[in-house]
């Protein structure tokens, strides 16, 4: 047990947890979080994608422990004074989602992909999207939301 | 996952001293949080050890890249050094598991790991990487026992990998259509006094392909390749892929390389 | 507010999935509550001997463990198979106890054996390690071929053939093939899929002990059933003190039907501690214990005339069950397969026989398209086989062969109310740019890539309901749905409907309908679904019935608002009800400017009562209120249909196929909402493209499952598609009046034999899926190819 300090979705949090807390569980049991999904067990859906100072990674392999002192975003933090981020809004006017199970990670992780690559092509947005499964879509609506969403962030 | 004690140490030293008992190093956990999390691995003690600042960083200089063991796949991927100076070690990382998994992944980490389908290794193989602990200097060629095995003792930490800067050099991969790990992956390099190919994915460690190597040393074209003969003796064979077939995939793979060297 | 229908609206219930705000079961905690995880079998056949969880009992944590015997003792029924086969010889399909705990004998691994309840997770999977099974092992069946030849797994079921079905008159097909110019053979195998739902299957048992009130949240495509089965089957709790409640649900795809032990377990265990007990499946434990889908082994023979005609065709086909038949298993590869292997082609004659087996491997169910992609991929395998070998263009043999006039009685089961296939395959030809194929063909080559063109044209039966027909063929129920449209005295609607959306978007499209139909806005108007306390009975979502059946128990629910509506409006507005239009949302005197809107007329129906010089507004004899309920049993099945057109390029080298060009035309009818249609073709190929290319559950000797993870079993992602070109033809379904067909499962039943007949074409050999980059290269290099062999 450690008091672990971190930021979460800009808000300064401090809080007692075990050593063997993952940053998923940490999110969804003690901070109510529940937008960050799990969908494996393996580190590869891509559900559970949150922001770490920056550069999205997976919420499910990462320790809390190891967050002290980070900035965390998670899909709840994204939208501004109630207006959607733009990454949202795209998704929502190309039907990139249905379920709605992978779409927090999948929203977190094409953010990142445009911090870091502001025009991608549509093979680079794919490419990208690797370590992100959705099982409804079948892709096309979130390619071209992410698309959309280049162009205009 | 089985609780333990997660300790950052802020030196080298210190970390290898909290190393006792059943403890590992923590570098980006992209494995051995799985493998905790399927209770496929326990460990009483987790080390981490990202925040010893020696540990990061890129230095090149005109023989050699050195890479800090903390170091992540994604700060390779981007480093214009590495682009410039071995382009193929910076294409190799960015292809490894996912832009997340490449966020918090390590070189350190990775090799420390040596699983059988990791991409790193065959890049240490071929460019004849020193791995620099904490404790000495250890080639490559004598690092990679085997499965999940390296010549590491305990207690022993990786402080960076240095890899030589060869004339040219690429890696090609075919990925398992699952996990997108190497079912083969082949790194050839061409140095001043030999060519080196580095398999990965195919067997139950990275290994180097004679074979290759010696066709290549006489005419490094990827036509060469098609007079090499590649066991699949020793190959694994599992719900991927038949040995036969990652012995064919092996010089297809590098056929491939050596086109884009 | 009207011409809604058609439009292609936003989803409403996106903003909440988008902020993170969708409410799952796992996202469900509650106060008390405990944990729960599962013991299950490391083995895939064996007696169990004993059970010994006394070590587990003392483990920290632990609360109680339930064991086969706890269930036995409690009289908690096993679970079952909802919907009867009867075999050739008259009999009925064998069935073997599915207790929800076993007791004497496990037959798959991941088969469920005793549940540790604990404070913690972490507590329940420790204490979990602790119980100590003992087993006498077995020689597991794994293989459908081998089956039948194998030694009995159940008592009493003779060479583990649960049934021997036979559709179709084997005489008359018999003498057709006698007569035939010439017959074309194939011999396929359809994989053993793992629907990988992304959200894990995950349960809540909630026992509250002073009123006696079981909850159970479940992640389920069918709450009601779910209840009438555990009530009426596994006696868990009496239906009226039960509530189910499905709240968001991430994915079904025939996965989240059943109703499984762990939802059984859960609620029982809740009432034996008197506390709420969560279950949330872990990613492996889904590979183990969801249903599995398809798992065919097929011969087929199609006859033909010298010109080209069809003449008749037969199919054989042995369908593996797995352990246990689950409550669809044995409808889904014959009445949902066998009437379906004939196509849309005009076959004078046809017999289908299916043999369901039983092995020690996870329990096969629906799985999106269940049956119909299976029958789908045997006729157009053999149809393009046919074309092949005769010589003739695919598209034409294809033309040729197709039904023409509707309605159209095929001679195995359906009668397909109307269709245009030649509309919908040359639109796919021109949009494919068919004609240019070869050229396309000349230019990969000079790439060193082999490509390959596939045809696919599909139908399928959907709607799954007409309580008349499934009935006499065997369902336990009639599959009618109901709604119920509640307005409310200020205007808004409540509308309540059996069906459950897990990503098909109800929310919109339903109040698309509501809003069209009844002219209020459709931001007043809220889909209610999921929960059993709420709305009244219905039969849930699978088998693309949403629309086709609880969409028009909808508008049949409108058309009652209306009708009362008026009775109401002509009393206000002194008039005659039969003199009242209706339209746009407002109720009008005939020749004249007298109107009251229908938020109006829903204020005046909640105002009755006369007192004084208060007059009710509502004429003698109408109840206040404005609440109408309706259950819709259609007349048929509804039929779409359509072409999908697929291009892979295959690496000669490495055998490795690449999906580059991909054209679907559907006929779904009408259209609600194209946006959502879209989206559910897009997915529903990347399911069967998975099907063809990536997927397979693989089970090794011993009945390990090796493809248990996102490590081993091949999930398609983004980079394995090109975008997709789609359009439609449309010739309305006569079978409901909105004219709506499904489109749900479409893409799924089509997109497998598409994308197998491509890469066949590009080999040139047969391969069997999931075509692999070695399978391909195997079957290049036994071709002659020279690179495939260098």
């Amino acid at each position: 047990m450690a008091v672990i300090e971190l930021s979460v979705n800009g808000k300064k949090i401090s809080k007692e947890v075990s050593d063997n807390t993952l940053l998923s569980d940490f999110l969804r049991d003690k901070l109510s979080l529940t937008g960050t999904h799990v969908g494996c067990d393996t580190s590869q859906c891509g559900a559970c994608v949150v922001h770490m100072d920056g550069n999205s990674i997976k919420s499910c392999t990462t320790l809390v422990a190891d967050c002290n002192g980070s900035e965390i975003t998670t899909i709840e933090g994204i939208a501004k004074n109630g207006k959607m981020h733009s990454m949202q809004e795209a998704f929502k006017k190309h039907h990139g989602l249905q379920c709605g199970f992978c779409t927090p990670g999948m929203v977190m992780s094409a953010i990142d992909l445009l911090q870091k690559n502001k025009n991608p092509s549509e093979q680079e947005i794919r490419d990208w999207l690797e370590g992100n499964i959705c099982r409804c879509t079948g892709y096309q609506g979130i390619v071209a939301a992410v698309k959309d969403a280049a162009s205009k962030m | 996952m089985k609780n333990f004690n997660f300790k950052s140490a802020s030196n080298t030293k210190e970390a290898s001293k909290l190393a006792s008992g059943r403890a590992t190093f923590l570098a980006g956990g992209m494995s051995i949080l799985p493998a905790m999390k399927l209770r496929l691995a326990a460990y009483t003690h987790l080390i981490n050890i990202k925040k010893i600042k020696s540990l990061s960083g890129i230095k090149v200089s005109s023989k050699s890249i050195r890479i800090g063991a903390a170091t992540t796949h994604a700060a390779v991927a981007a480093s214009k050094e590495v682009g410039k100076s071995i382009p193929s070690l910076a294409i190799l990382a960015d292809g490894i598991g996912d832009p997340q998994v490449r966020n918090r992944g390590t070189i350190g980490g990775s090799i420390a790991n040596n699983d059988p389908a990791a991409d790193y290794p065959s890049a240490c193989l071929a460019l004849k990487a020193t791995i620099h602990t904490n404790k000495r200097k250890i080639a490559a060629d004598k690092f990679f026992k085997g499965m999940f095995e390296t010549d590491l003792k305990k207690g022993e930490l990786i402080e960076s990998v240095e890899f030589e800067v060869p004339e040219k050099s690429a890696y090609a991969k075919f990925p398992n259509p699952a996990s997108r790990y190497a079912l083969v992956g082949v790194f050839v390099a061409k140095q001043k006094d030999g060519v080196r190919v580095a398999v990965t994915g195919a067997a139950s460690s990275v290994f180097r392909s004679k074979e290759l190597e010696s066709v290549l040393l006489n005419n490094f074209s990827p036509s060469a390749v098609d007079k090499a003969t590649v066991s699949d003796k020793g190959l694994n064979s599992d719900i991927h892929a038949s040995a036969e077939y990652r012995a064919h995939i092996i010089k297809s793979m590098a056929r491939k390389a050596v086109s884009s060297c | 507010m009207a011409n809604l229908i058609g439009a292609k609206l936003e989803r409403k219930e996106d903003k909440k999935f988008l902020t993170g705000k969708g409410r799952y079961t796992a996202d469900i905690n509650l106060p008390n509550q405990t944990y729960a995880y599962f013991v299950r079998s490391p083995h895939a056949r064996a007696k169990i001997t004993k059970v010994d969880h006394s070590k587990a009992m003392k483990a920290p944590g632990v609360i109680d463990i339930f064991t086969g015997d706890c269930v036995v003792k409690d009289k908690i029924g096993g679970l079952i198979c909802g919907w009867k086969i009867v075999s050739q010889d008259g009999k009925d399909m064998k069935c073997p106890p599915h207790p929800v705990l076993a007791k004497d004998s496990v037959n798959f691994v991941g088969d469920h054996i005793a549940v540790v309840i604990a404070e913690t997770l972490e507590q329940a999977k420790n204490a979990a390690e602790l119980v100590n099974v003992n087993y006498k092992l077995q020689k597991a069946v794994i293989k459908t071929s081998e089956a039948t030849g194998s030694e009995n797994i159940h008592e009493g079921i003779d060479n583990n053939l649960s049934f021997d079905f036979l559709l179709g008159d084997k005489g008359k097909t018999d003498e057709a093939f006698s007569k035939a110019d010439k017959i074309v053979k194939i011999d396929l195998v359809n994989n053993r899929l793992i629907p990988n739902a992304m959200e894990p299957r995950a349960a809540i048992g909630d026992y509250n002990t002073s009123s006696d009130e079981l909850t159970l949240y479940t992640a389920s495509q069918n709450p009601h059933l779910d209840r009438l089965i555990m009530s009426a089957f596994n006696a868990v709790h009496p239906e009226h003190k039960f509530r189910i409640v499905s709240p968001d649900v991430g994915g079904g795809f025939g996965s989240k039907i059943n109703v499984y032990a762990e939802d059984v377990v859960v609620a029982y265990a809740s009432k034996k501690i008197g506390r709420p007990v969560k279950w949330v499946a872990e990613r492996s434990e889904s590979f183990m214990s969801d249903n599995h889908g398809r798992d065919h082994i097929t011969h087929a023979e199609l006859a033909l005339s010298n010109d080209g005609k069809i003449t008749g065709l037969k199919v054989d086909t042995i369908a593996n069950l797995g352990a246990y038949s689950l409550v669809l298993a044995a409808v889904t590869p014959t009445y949902l397969y066998a009437p379906l292997v004939l196509g849309i082609y005009d076959i004078p004659v046809a017999c289908c026989t299916v043999k369901g087996v039983y092995t020690n491997t996870a329990p096969t169910d629906a799985y999106r398209g269940a049956g119909r992609p299976e029958a789908t991929y045997v006729i157009e395998r053999i149809v393009t086989k046919a074309a092949k070998e005769i010589g003739m263009d695919q598209a034409e043999f294809r033309k040729k062969n197709f039904i023409k006039k509707f309605p159209h009685q095929q001679c195995l089961v359906h009668n397909i109310d109307s269709g245009d296939y030649n509309a919908h395959l040359d639109k796919a030809i021109e949009l494919a740019d068919y004609k240019n194929f070869e050229n396309r063909r000349s230019q990969s080559a000079k790439k060193g890539k082999l490509r390959g063109i596939g045809f696919s044209s599909y139908f399928e039966a959907c709607g799954v309901a007409p309580s008349a027909v499934v009935m006499s063929i065997g369902s336990g129920v009639g599959l009618w749905e109901s709604a119920e449209i509640r307005f409310n005295a200020t205007g808004n609607i409540s509308v309540f409907t059996g069906a459950h959306a897990h990503g098909q978007g109800h929310d919109t499209t339903f109040a698309q309908i509501v809003s069209d139909k009844l002219g209020v806005a459709i931001e007043n108007i809220d889909i209610v679904h999921g929960d059993t306390d709420k709305g009244p009975f219905g039969m849930g979502t699978y088998g693309s019935r949403s629309l086709a059946v609880g969409g028009t128990a909808i508008v049949k629910a409108c058309d009652k608002i209306i009708a009362k509506g008026k009775k109401v409006a002509a009393k206000m507005l002194e008039g005659k009800p039969e003199d009242i239009d209706f339209k746009a949302g407002e109720f009008i005197l005939k020749n004249s400017n007298k109107k009251k809107t229908i938020g109006e007329i829903a204020f005046a129906c909640y105002l009755p009562g006369s007192f004084g010089d208060i007059k009710s507004p509502l004429p003698e004899g109408v109840e206040p209120g404005l609440v109408e309920t309706s259950f819709f049993d259609p007349s048929n099945f509804s039929f779409p249909s359509g072409t999908h057109i697929c291009e892979v390029e295959v690496d000669e080298e490495t055998g490795e196929t690449k999906l580059v060009k991909y054209t679907v035309v559907d006929d779904f009818g009408t259209i609600i909402n194209p946006l959502i249609v879209e989206g559910q073709v897009y997915g529903g190929i990347a399911q069967g493209v998975g099907q063809a290319l990536y997927e397979n559950a693989n089970y090794d000797e011993s009945g390990q499952l090796t493809s248990a993870s996102y490590m081993d079993y091949t999930m398609p992602r983004a980079d394995n598609f090109p975008q997709i070109k789609l359009d439609y033809t449309c010739t309305p379904a006569t079978s409901n009046p909105l004219g709506v067909k499904g489109c749900g499962e479409a893409g799924t039943i089509a997109a497998p034999a598409a994308v197998m007949n491509a890469v066949i074409d590009a080999v040139g050999t047969d391969v069997s899926m999931p075509a692999t980059a070695e399978k391909v290269w195997k079957a290049l290099k036994k071709n002659g190819s020279k690179k495939a062999a260098a």
